[in-house]
């Protein structure tokens, strides 16, 4: 299987990635060489078999654990703020997205 | 003023916190000690954070509660100096991951392991360089420069936690943590020889590691000996389960206790595909002349297959990056982080952002995640190696009906050049071979130094265990240090 330039803008755009002429390239080579090694993935008889998702499920029953739905962290609005790009009266900025 | 006259940094971490305890030296003078040969090594790239009022303020704390703990009950870590791989954060310094995307970034918070390291009284040196957001086996793909391999500073330390590991070689710290995703503690471990050690996934908290691959990253210690790495360990893993809720219900553990343990008898599995022809002369020498000295502490070598071992490359290679795609999509310079300054709506500010802040290697397995995870080719590919992972896990439990642990080399050659495989991810990743199955598996394994290969640089080899077998893993690693010296190897001019 071989990806093209539209794949690579298609995957670009849901990653949220603006790749320039130049590195659209090289990224279209790179993966696809990635690809040719990763094929052989397909050609595996994997009937039956349940995928890993937490690596102790191999040896015993895993579920993820649920915590009470229960307000436990006091507000540390300032200092979770601190980073931020842009904030205005304890808001974080973003450019408009509601036209 | 220590120790039979060794130099400071010449301690291990139980020598060091036992001329804490007993007063021969005090913590400020050794973290005083230490940020000194960092600043003098500096070239090496190992630190990307260093701050000196706050690491002599740990200090001073630390030397009031030694000077009021009664004889005999003082934490075995009180004072001693470590430094953390900046994947973590702290609230004290600052928390890059390696990457411009975190430039300045101040974490609210401590990581678990952190709080936990610091809880026993564990003065902070600094953050460590690491690959950019762990992804990289060489510490090249670091936004702030590469680091250099302690014992020739023309080669790669490994990667990701090469800061981690080219700082505890350089004795610019006594100890370090790391993470291992697919390697990250070992082979750094192997490539600098020192010994590090990744938990049973889920053992160690993964709250405040800047995430990666959530089925896969694990906190672990890299020091100069098993005895190090048993007593950091020991204070790093604990179930954390309101924080990570991967983190596994079981009860922290002295890994200590049984350091000492005889071990004959112990079988000794040897994987048929660890040892073939990609392996290099020089690494499988080192490698066989351990196992025969494990053979003459009376352990017994069973051969056993791990028939998968070379799918292990394209299943981690298609999980890791699909679950680093997911956990990086929350760079988007909104709430933290890097912000690009020109843009037109929010999409291209979110586009421009990511393009700015992320360096090749981590857009390339954005990339990659995200095309296997995507509709009509998640089942061919992230479902597809998530089936092959369970058939790779069950291969270890089919070979541990026959062994107690499993050896064998940590990566195929020595650490090479820097710049060899900058060109080229494809090849560093062949290269993880030997260290991705017990990844994808959740196992826990370390890498203790077993010699040297070509160009006289350190060569190490891997022990794996059955599922919360630390202990005995740890067990096994001590036993050959007090047989050999390979581990009190140093680098020339540090």
């Amino acid at each position: 299987m071989s990806l093209t330039s539209d794949d690579i803008a298609r995957i670009a755009n849901l990653a949220r990635l603006a790749l320039n002429p130049e590195e659209s390239e090289r990224m279209l080579t790179q993966i696809n060489g990635f690809f040719d090694m990763v094929e052989k993935i397909r050609a595996v008889d994997t009937t039956g078999v349940e995928p890993l998702a937490h690596p102790m499920a191999t040896i015993q029953e895993i579920t993820l654990r649920l915590r009470e739905d229960l307000a436990s962290e006091p507000n540390h609005r300032e200092a979770n703020q601190r980073n931020a790009p842009a904030i205005e009266r304890g808001l974080f900025l973003v450019p408009k997205v509601i036209e | 003023m220590t120790h039979n006259n060794t130099e400071l940094h010449d301690l291990t971490v139980a020598q060091l916190a036992a001329n804490l305890r007993d007063r021969k030296v005090s913590a400020v003078e050794a973290a005083t000690h230490f940020l000194a040969r960092a600043k003098k090594h500096a070239t090496l790239g190992a630190f990307l954070a260093l701050d000196e009022d706050v690491t002599l303020a740990q200090a001073r704390a630390a030397d009031v509660t030694l000077a009021a703990s009664p004889a005999g009950q003082t934490p075995s870590l009180l004072g001693v100096p470590l430094a953390h791989k900046d994947i973590f954060v702290t609230k004290d310094f600052v928390t890059t991951a390696g990457s411009k995307m975190l430039t300045g970034y101040r974490s609210p918070f401590d990581a678990t392991v952190v709080a936990k390291l610091a809880h026993e009284g564990v003065v902070t040196l600094g953050k460590l360089n690491c690959d950019e957001f762990a992804m990289g086996s060489a510490n090249e793909n670091s936004a702030f420069g590469p680091v250099q391999n302690p014992w020739n500073i023309t080669r790669t330390p490994g990667g990701s936690s090469g800061g981690s590991a080219a700082a505890v070689a350089a004795r610019l710290a006594p100890a370090a943590t790391g993470t291992d995703t697919g390697g990250s503690i070992r082979q750094p471990a192997s490539f600098c020889g020192i010994t590090g050690i990744k938990p049973t996934y889920g053992r160690a908290s993964r709250y405040g590691m800047v995430a990666f691959a959530s089925s896969l990253d694990q906190a672990g210690p890299m020091a100069r000996t098993a005895e190090d790495c048993a007593l950091l360990l020991s204070a790093m893993c604990g179930p954390d389960a309101d924080r990570d809720s991967t983190s596994l219900d079981i009860p922290a553990e002295d890994f200590s206790v049984s350091l000492n343990a005889p071990i004959e008898g112990l079988r000794i599995g040897i994987p048929a595909e660890f040892f073939g022809e990609g392996l290099a002369p020089d690494v499988r020498a080192a490698v066989d002349a351990a196992l025969a000295e494990y053979q003459k502490l009376g352990a017994k070598l069973v051969p056993i297959v791990l028939p998968r071992t070379e799918l292990s490359i394209p299943v981690y290679y298609v999980i890791a990056p699909a679950e680093a795609s997911s956990n990086l999509s929350r760079f988007d310079g909104v709430k933290f982080g890097h912000r690009a300054d020109q843009y037109t709506d929010l999409i291209d500010m979110y586009k421009k952002t990511r393009a700015e802040g992320f360096g090749d290697e981590v857009k390339r397995r954005i990339m990659i995640g995200a095309y296997v995870l995507s509709h009509g080719y998640y089942d061919a590919y992230y479902l597809q190696a998530q089936k092959i992972r369970r058939m790779i896990a069950d291969d270890f439990q089919q070979a541990f009906k026959v062994c107690d642990v499993i050896a064998g080399p940590v990566a195929p050659t020595v650490a090479w050049k820097l710049g060899d495989k900058s060109e080229d991810p494809l090849a560093s990743y062949l290269a993880d071979i030997f260290t991705l199955p017990g990844s994808l598996a959740g196992l826990p394994g370390m890498s203790i130094p077993v010699g040297f290969g070509a160009g006289h640089m350190p060569v190490g080899m891997q022990l794996i265990g059955n599922y919360s077998q630390e202990a005995k893993l740890l067990n096994v690693a001590h036993r050959f240090q007090q047989a050999t010296d390979w581990h009190a190897a140093k680098p020339e001019g540090f």
